[in-house]
């Protein structure tokens, strides 16, 4: 299958690429950018004039609740929602059930994708600890072979500082990528709001930036100590912003990401106990979220991700504190990524660069890029859309949306995987 | 949707009692009128008026309470209702059903108003946004969040032995960052426009940002009960001192407890309250709890007129709005 691309905006930061051009798709890969190669004769045409032409957004932290979960969403529904959606790669955590520790784990959740039909990319990020109890290594050699792009041991806490350390060293050698949601347990407690002015109008279970930044100092100081290349996901206040900067300055092996939704919600966005905007972490102080998008622009922040968590309606549908944390977000990233750029908070090619080739750089990914020689995934976009956030219509199965009604200027008009249209 | 629409009609009227938030003045001072006319019918031999004749009335307890719910009981009694009393924690949820299962299957035997207390703040909303329309709800209670009847009978009760609120300066004392009933005063005392409101605990019993509640905020016992006019003792929960936010009973009340020689600090003709139940001799003295100016068991008595005034507030702005 041979497919031409005409007349799209091209633009992808990673190559400087800006440009109005013709693409030429042969198969899975792109064979030419604005020339064609000798005797290239398409099967089919694709008019993208008016167009931008942007590589697939890469999703670093996104859950399809298969297996495990399947009451709230499975794999089919939710590869078909990130490729409707303009997301061509998805990593997923290990806390799944079974938790992905073993091969087998892992090779049932390719069968499923291939099962589904291959929508999105996926792939895994195996568990640092058998059965993420932080206790005993997962055989990371295993993992590593059977195709994880990291490890991670999700939300669970590790048994001790000294097994952290451990898993880290033991990652470090597997040259594994080590993946880090900062959380300490303890100074959580029961809560379920930003320690704030609201939560304590509320009444809500409070929970301190402390339950973030105290983990993150010690992760990163076990950065240091091991070496280990650390991914700091979901980051929600902004002192971690600031000791991720520092650990950067200090050249340690460190890279963040942060969830789309934590760049444009607050804690005042609960105010009427509104569950759909109970998230883990809490959104946090307006001061919180202009210091993460201060660091996605200055770098220090390094990719978006939609930390998608779709939900059945029931888990929702409690008071407040009972209520499930979590965001459906696969629809929702790409409108969202290019409404940062609409409302001057990135530049195009940070917003573009943050979803696409900044993550898939750091989780080593075959992804992110427009360039001859690469996969053809890449999304074509409709940046003079206008239209309204309809939870209805999302092709996820959770409509547990933030964004009910809000308005979005970037619509997909095309997903192609591999080379692949997207029906 | 915020505090203020869910509870009212269109018109301004009380649909449902969820929190002090979000109501003004004039609601407020009705509630406390109407307690007012109340008060001569608890004081009669025959001591009923059938203002909720035919409703039937549901207190739906998911955790546990005495004299408030009793004091629901004997108010919508005396207003002539049908009573229903669940104690939910011994029973269909333990059992696995849903909240909102719970609540429809209620709402299928023709209950008129639900009197909801539930340990999760914002509970009283969640049910408020899931009934019927013509169906009410009162919180009782919910979590940290608010215990607005609780907050009215202490207005009341503030009323009664000091006239007016503008002049005033009230001192909130103890576990203020866990309690419900302190937020809803807070509220309702600023509302009110008392002249100056006042919280005293140590750090950790209060929440971050306590001053954006529109308080002054004392560490001190002694500071903080300078010249006031009404003190509000809270009761302190003793899990408080395994969740390592107090060193010790003792140590609790050596600082914060309200001794007769602490009392000095306040006016001369101070009252002191408390919600109750009270631990005696942790955060309150017993010759303070019994002595003269303390106005507890008038607290209790005040709460079934104020109970009655929200309940036929609440029926009458239905009438209106069928």
């Amino acid at each position: 299958m041979k497919t031409i691309i005409q007349r799209g905006h091209l633009i992808d930061p990673s190559t400087q690429l800006d440009k109005s051009a013709d693409i030429y798709i042969d198969n899975q890969l792109i064979v030419g950018i604005d020339d064609a190669p000798i005797d290239f004769v398409p099967d089919q045409i694709i008019d993208a004039r008016d167009k931008h032409v942007i590589p697939g957004l890469v999703d670093v932290q996104c859950r399809v609740r298969q297996p495990g979960s399947s009451q709230k969403a499975n794999t089919a529904s939710e590869t078909n929602a990130a490729a409707h959606g303009g997301i061509t790669s998805i990593c997923l955590p290990p806390d799944v059930t079974p938790v992905t520790d073993n091969a087998a784990v892992v090779e049932l959740i390719h069968h499923n994708n291939q099962k589904a039909g291959n929508r999105c990319h996926l792939y895994t990020i195996g568990a640092l600890s058998k059965g993420l109890e932080g206790e005993q290594l997962s055989n990371m050699g295993t993992l590593k072979r059977t195709g994880c792009v990291a490890l991670s041991n999700a939300l669970k806490p590790f048994g001790n500082n000294l097994i952290q350390r451990r898993a880290m060293e033991y990652a470090a050698g597997q040259e594994m990528l080590v993946v880090i949601q900062p959380y300490d347990q303890a100074l959580h407690a029961d809560g379920c709001a930003h320690e704030g002015s609201l939560a304590t109008r509320l009444g809500l279970p409070p929970i301190p930036e402390a339950a973030e930044t105290a983990a993150l100092a010690k992760d990163i100081e076990l950065v240091a100590q091991t070496s280990a290349r650390t991914h700091f996901g979901q980051l929600s206040c902004a002192r971690s912003v600031d000791m991720i900067r520092q650990a950067k300055k200090d050249r340690l092996p460190v890279t963040a990401d942060v969830a789309i939704h934590h760049l444009f919600l607050t804690d005042r966005d609960i105010d009427g106990f509104d569950t759909n905007k109970l998230t883990f972490p809490p959104l946090r102080s307006e001061a919180d979220r202009d210091a993460l998008r201060e660091g996605l622009k200055d770098g220090t922040i390094d990719c978006i991700c939609s930390d998608h968590q779709p939900h059945d309606i029931d888990a929702k549908l409690q008071p407040f504190p009972s209520a499930e944390p979590g965001i459906s977000g696969l629809d929702t990233l790409l409108p969202l990524i290019f409404r940062l750029v609409d409302d001057g908070i990135l530049e195009l090619h940070q917003a573009i660069a943050a979803s696409t080739s900044n993550p898939a750089k750091i989780f080593k990914l075959p992804a992110g890029q427009l360039a001859t020689g690469e996969l053809a995934d890449l999304v074509i976009v409709d940046r003079q859309a206008h239209y309204s956030c309809e939870p209805e219509l999302f092709y996820s199965a959770g409509k547990n949306t933030a964004f009910k009604g809000w308005d979005f200027s970037t619509k997909v008009v095309k997903t192609l995987v591999a080379g692949k249209q997207i029906q | 949707m915020n505090n203020a629409n869910l509870q009212l009609t269109d018109e301004g009227k009380l649909k449902h009692f969820l929190s002090i938030e979000g109501l003004n003045h004039a609601i407020l001072t009705d509630i406390l009128d109407t307690a007012e006319s109340f008060t001569s019918v608890t004081d009669r031999s025959i001591k009923k008026v059938p203002i909720l004749r035919g409703k039937t009335v549901a207190n739906l307890f998911f955790e546990a309470s005495t004299r408030t719910r009793s004091t629901f009981e004997l108010a919508a009694q005396r207003l002539s209702a049908d009573i229903l009393n669940l104690n939910i924690n011994t029973s269909a949820t333990v059992k696995g059903e849903s909240l909102l299962d719970t609540l429809h299957n209620l709402e299928a035997m023709q209950i008129d108003m639900f009197v909801i207390r539930h340990q999760d703040s914002g509970s009283a909303h969640f049910f408020a946004q899931h009934v019927h329309p013509g169906v009410s709800v009162l919180n009782a209670g919910d979590g940290q969040h608010a215990h607005p009847t609780q907050a009215m009978l202490d207005m009341f009760t503030i009323r009664r032995y000091k006239q007016q609120f503008e002049n005033l300066s009230v001192a909130i004392v103890g576990d203020i960052k866990h309690s419900r009933v302190a937020r809803s005063q807070i509220h309702a005392l600023n509302i009110l426009n008392t002249g100056e409101v006042r919280i005293v605990a140590p750090p950790t019993l209060l929440p971050k940002q306590a001053d954006t509640l529109g308080v002054q905020v004392f560490h001190d016992m002694n500071q903080g009960l300078r010249d006031v006019d009404v003190i509000i003792m809270l009761r302190l929960q003793k899990e408080r001192m395994t969740g390592a936010l107090l060193p010790s009973e003792k140590e609790y009340f050596r600082q914060f407890g309200l001794s007769s020689e602490r009392l000095q600090f306040a006016k001369h003709d101070a009252i002191v309250m408390h919600p109750g139940p009270a631990n005696r001799g942790i955060e309150i003295e017993s010759s303070v709890m019994d002595g003269n100016q303390s106005v507890i068991l008038q607290q209790v008595t005040f709460g079934i007129a104020v109970r009655m005034a929200v309940m036929s507030m609440i029926v009458s702005s239905g009438k209106e709005n069928p």
